[in-house]
């Protein structure tokens, strides 16, 4: 569990984070959102003491930071910094092996995981481990970054908008991974970024901040049905709100007894593509391929602004 | 591809130009002034069309042509130079001086900058500089030690003064790398804690580059009094070799000297490393110590290392001054020269500072290129 209580950091006169808190559970994802300029970079970097807090705290299990030896705090938290800052001069398996080495694991191990994280990273092993950072795409820097940052497998992981130079493809497989990552390990992400889409996505928590202050923290779901302020349903993008929320939930929520024509949808989709398949192909209700039906009249109800 | 090489040109026309000055004078000793004599009346026909030959190739597009042409038109003028003593000395009194003269020199230069032209096309990669650097030392030695040379003035001037000759070279390189190595060990770390605190790099260079701008013969000069209070008022001081004048003054001045570009350097260098990668390092937990040697200094050697080759450069040429004040190295030779009058003492001293900060630079820059990053050079 990281708590954050009463964070605040000024640079001169601008008031980065402002009397921030919220606690972080331990294995969940918590996306922070906001604008640029916003202090999302500033709030996290606080956690891992990259910045010292002009005020407040930071606990992790309990723990204050403020009382750590910041380099050893830094060693059990896995950071991916906003524009991947590789080491230039050294190669990739490398790079991704720094932490790894730092903590003196075996050679044979670290090989091992910079293999298996570079394969998970759709990453050829053998094309890249040996090439240097500066010979690489921008997307494809920004995935080592990512590696990086998870090579020890740290309990906490602190990831400056780690997707942001990836094209639509490639990141959404990118952000499935993760989430398939932290699933497995049960780590804890902090994650960062200014896409809405991604927070909802990615997000078990979602905190929108606005000008150093946190706005919201709640739920994705509960952030689409009840938007904190004006600035938080801009950020949402009114348009999008119902699909948003539709795309949380899914086909299996909705399930009636009953038959429909044409091809099934599966259980596990959401409501957003039994939208989708019902518009595109022009039906009212469509089977589902594990039994009973789902129909357009109950997906509306779903998509409609609550009371 | 161009039909002939522009820079190959200029050499061509400056070369024949100076086939036209004397080669040569003879002098009736070692004092007085001599008067030159022609190339072509030394009579040694083989070594002139050499030098021809090898202005006309130097004239090739091709870089390797050139510089086998430079190399052939060095080794004429030292065949011309060795035959032309032994015929201008065969009818001339005991006492007798023959040197080098202004057409020689100028197809020395002509000749040199010929190769370092070829050499700059080339671009041979660090490993075959350093073997070429061996091959044209060791043809200097050659040369040096055959007596081919013997009949020329400068190494009369030489014979009577071998011993002090080498502890000159000693004394020279002590002054010049010793307080090289002082102002690293100083400077460093000076360096280290000028990144990290602003303040402190603030007051710091401000107060090197004042200490640079000092004149030298003035900043010797300072030396001279300073020194002398310390060794007469710091018990023990004395002992180990400090005074007013000599060695020890000439040391500091050079370390003085030396601090801007070394602590410069440093500083420079490690604010080279981009800033993300300097908070990459952080965040994952290296500590001050490591970030210094496995981030910063890997990355900022090269811009630290130029500091390191342009206080060698430097310190081998001011070194020279250090004669002035009784320091020792080759600057006590062009001092006594010119108070004889005597040229080619002044010659026995300057020629070997330049060669060796010719050598020293060439080294440097091959340790500046070994440096890099090797994704910079793989491009
Ligand atoms: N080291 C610093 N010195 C001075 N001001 C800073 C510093 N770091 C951040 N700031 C200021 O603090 C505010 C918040 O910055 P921060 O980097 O946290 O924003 P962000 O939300 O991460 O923005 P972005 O999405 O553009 O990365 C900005 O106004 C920024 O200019
Ligand atoms: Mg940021």
């Amino acid at each position: 569990m990281i708590e954050i209580d009463q964070l605040t950091k000024r640079f001169g006169e601008t008031t980065a984070v402002d009397s921030v808190s919220m606690t972080v559970e331990t294995g969940t994802i918590t996306v922070i959102v906001g604008t640029s300029g916003s202090g999302k970079s500033t709030l996290m970097r606080m956690i891992n003491r990259l910045e010292e807090p002009t005020s407040g705290q930071v606990r992790i299990n309990g723990e204050a930071t403020g009382t750590m030896t910041p380099h050893l705090l830094r060693r059990r938290i896995g950071y991916a910094i906003q524009g991947h800052g590789l080491f230039p001069h050294h190669t990739v398996a490398r790079n991704i092996g720094a932490v790894p080495r730092l903590l003196g694991w075996p050679k044979a191990q670290i090989a091992e995981r910079v293999d298996e994280l570079l394969t998970l990273f759709s990453m050829a092993p053998d094309a890249f481990r040996d090439r240097y950072p500066g010979d690489l795409s921008g997307g494809q820097q920004q995935r080592v970054g990512v590696a990086r940052a998870l090579a020890s497998r740290p309990d906490v992981m602190l990831m400056d908008e780690p997707f942001g130079a990836l094209d639509p493809i490639i990141r959404h497989r990118a952000q499935e991974d993760l989430a398939r990552i932290q699933r497995q390990l049960g780590s804890t992400i902090i994650l960062v970024t200014h896409d809405m889409e991604e927070a909802i996505r990615l997000g078990d928590r979602v905190a929108v901040m606005d000008k150093g202050k946190l706005v919201q923290y709640a739920r994705p779901s509960e952030i689409i049905a009840n938007p904190a302020s004006t600035f938080v349903r801009e950020m949402l993008g009114d348009e999008d709100r119902p699909l948003r929320q539709l795309s949380l939930m899914h086909v299996s929520d909705l399930i009636e007894a009953g038959d429909a024509d044409g091809v099934a949808i599966d259980a596990d989709a959401s409501l957003r593509e039994a939208l989708s398949a019902c518009l595109w192909s022009g039906r009212d209700a469509l089977p589902v391929a594990q039994g009973g039906r789902i129909t357009l009249d109950a997906i509306r109800a779903q998509a409609e602004q609550p009371a | 591809m161009r039909a002939v090489s522009p820079p190959g040109l200029v050499f061509a026309i400056v070369g024949g130009a100076l086939l036209c000055v004397p080669f040569m004078t003879l002098a009736a000793n070692r004092i007085v002034a001599g008067h030159g004599v022609m190339v072509w009346a030394l009579g040694y026909w083989p070594a002139l069309m050499g030098m021809i030959a090898a202005l006309g190739a130097g004239l090739s597009p091709r870089p390797t042509l050139r510089l086998f042409a430079g190399a052939l038109g060095l080794a004429c003028i030292t065949a011309q130079v060795s035959q032309g003593a032994d015929l201008l000395l065969a009818d001339a009194g005991d006492y007798a001086r023959t040197s080098p003269a202004a057409g020689f020199w100028g197809l020395l230069a002509v000749f040199s900058l010929l190769i370092a032209d070829a050499l700059t096309q080339l671009h041979p990669r660090p490993l075959l500089r350093a073997g070429l650097l061996i091959v044209a030392l060791a043809a200097l030695a050659v040369v040096f030690w055959s007596g081919l040379l013997g009949d020329l003035s400068i190494a009369q001037e030489y014979v009577s003064r071998a011993r002090q000759f080498w502890t000159a070279l000693a004394q020279h390189l002590q002054l010049a790398l010793g307080s090289l190595a002082v102002a690293v060990v100083i400077g460093f770390p000076l360096g280290v804690l000028c990144h990290r605190r602003g303040g402190l790099r603030r007051a710091m260079l401000p107060m090197l580059s004042f200490l640079q701008t000092i004149p030298s013969l003035a900043m010797f000069g300072i030396m001279i009094p300073l020194l002398a209070w310390v060794a007469t008022t710091v018990p023990g001081a004395r002992e180990i070799g400090i005074a007013g004048i000599g060695f020890a003054p000439a040391f500091v001045a050079l370390v003085l000297y030396s601090l801007l570009p070394v602590v410069g350097n440093t500083v420079a260098g490690l604010d080279a490393v981009p800033p993300a990668t300097s908070d990459a390092a952080r965040g994952m937990g290296l500590s001050a110590t490591q970030q210094l040697w496995q981030v910063e200094l890997p990355l900022g050697l090269p811009v630290l290392l130029t500091g390191v080759r342009i206080v060698m450069v430097q310190n081998i040429g001011l070194a020279v001054i250090a004669g002035l004040i009784g320091g020792g190295g080759f600057g006590s030779f062009v001092f006594q020269g010119l108070n004889q009058t005597a040229t080619d003492l002044i010659l026995l001293g300057a020629l070997p500072t330049v060669l060796l900060a010719l050598v020293a630079a060439v080294l440097m820059d091959i340790l500046v290129d070994l440096a890099r990053p090797v994704s910079e050079t793989a491009r």
